[in-house]
């Protein structure tokens, strides 16, 4: 992924002067109180289905930040251009032109990941967290306010699918990364949790973790 | 009959939301009343039936590799199917242009329960999802049509079950820190367990 190191050098560049108070907020607010999976019920559908090991959920939370910053950026720059009326599709079509790029690299040099992930690196098009926040924020503001709220909610999204997958892998399959952790500590015949592997034992999972968040925060649905 | 298994499978077995995770966003958002879940139920039936096949027949005569021979023997070698992300999604977004249209026309009421969340059927990964799965799996025209409607089929009565529950649970007393999201992902789970009871099926 050499993409990603220029992203991360540009952003350094520009950090020194420009991450004032207001701009912190953009990256940590989306971290706990206003979670885009957990608090705006957004990207639902990738958070569970790749989850199943930390592996292809690392790959996949590199992707959706990649993906999400750099149409943001796209977005913002050009958000006095585009009409409303035909603002979606110019979205998907940037989001899709993105995607397109991951997916290829991952194909060239992560095969097998690639192989593993199947269609869901394509959804990440379809992902609710780009798009949402390209509705809600990159069209209405600056292009590195934009790349700032991108980044919150990249990475407020990866902790939370991180979070699941530790859960998952651990229980459904006593390992880490694929390493085996229950062994290594010296608990031998561990027994695995096959209902962590299943779909069901990602809602469940999913679901307590909003539950302690959400008790944390004392944020309140109604 | 193979086609009717098919549609059982893709129902009940593959189920897009409750073994794929498909569609959740909307699923979640729009689940509150058995009403409004029906009318976007039936908006995604009607676009996947349509966008399936419509995004076989591009795959097969466009994209695929060596599917423009037939135009010019030079063209032969020629592989599009990186493009195909991008035109799938267009394909995706202009047949929700034209249901929100049909519904606009026809159903003022039900155009407007739905909302916000009609153009963003263009965004529901089930849609997307099952476009995706159709060339993973290298369906033929017929398979491929069948697919996408009876996914839709799947997803209607998942989120029909669950607004009907979640109607219900309206007068329930759940914690405070379960109210919405907490509480909607463990009953989808719950739901899940019951769906899984279908993979001993042998079709």
């Amino acid at each position: 992924m050499s993409t990603e190191t220029t992203e991360k050098v540009v952003e350094k560049k520009a950090a020194e002067a420009l991450l004032s108070k207001r701009r912190k907020k953009f990256v940590n607010d989306p971290l706990n109180d206003d979670n885009p999976i957990t608090v705006q019920v957004l990207g639902i559908c990738s958070a569970l289905a790749v989850t199943t090991q930390m592996r292809p959920t690392l790959t996949m939370a590199i992707s959706v930040i990649f993906v999400m910053v750099f149409a943001n950026l796209i977005i913002s720059v050009m958000r006095s251009l585009v009409p409303t009326r035909v603002r979606i599709i110019v979205q998907l079509a940037v989001i899709a032109t993105l995607v397109t790029l991951v997916s290829e690299v991952l194909k060239a040099y992560q095969y097998d990941m690639y192989k593993q992930l199947s269609v869901f690196v394509g959804l990440i098009i379809t992902n609710c967290i780009v798009m949402g926040r390209l509705e809600a924020f990159a069209l209405a503001n600056k292009p590195w306010d934009s790349i700032l709220d991108a980044v919150g909610n990249g990475v407020g999204y990866s902790w939370i699918i991180l979070a699941v997958a530790f859960f998952r892998e651990l229980f459904g399959s006593g390992k880490l990364f694929g390493w085996p952790v229950f062994e290594a500590i010296g608990i031998e015949n561990f027994p695995n949790n096959g209902l962590m592997v299943t779909s069901v034992g990602a809602f469940f999972i999913l679901g307590l973790i909003i539950w302690v968040q959400r008790n944390k925060t004392g944020y309140v649905e109604h | 009959m193979e086609l009717f298994n098919l549609g059982i499978k893709s129902i009940f077995i593959d189920n897009m939301v409750f073994a794929y995770f498909l569609g959740m966003c909307s699923f979640l958002a729009v689940s509150k009343k058995v009403n409004t879940a029906m009318g976007l139920g039936l908006a995604v039936i009607f676009v996947l039936t349509i966008t399936v096949p419509v995004n076989w027949l591009l795959t097969e005569f466009i994209l695929k590799e060596g599917a423009l021979a037939g135009l010019s023997p030079s063209l032969a070698t020629i592989d599009l199917t990186f493009l195909s992300f991008i035109m799938y999604i267009a394909v995706i977004a202009a047949m929700v242009q034209l249901v929100e249209m049909i519904i606009e026309k026809f159903s003022p009421a039900l155009y407007g329960s739905l909302g916000i969340f009609l153009p963003l059927i263009a965004v529901n990964c089930a849609i997307l999802g099952a476009s995706l799965w159709m060339a993973e799996r290298d369906y033929t025209l017929a398979e491929a049509t069948v697919f996408g409607f009876s996914s839709g089929i799947g997803w209607l009565l998942a989120i029909i079950a669950l607004a009907a529950i979640r109607e219900k649970l309206k007068y329930s007393d759940v914690p405070d820190g379960l109210k919405g999201l907490g509480i909607t992902m463990l009953l989808t789970g719950l739901m899940g367990i019951a769906f899984m009871s279908f993979m001993g099926i042998q079709l």
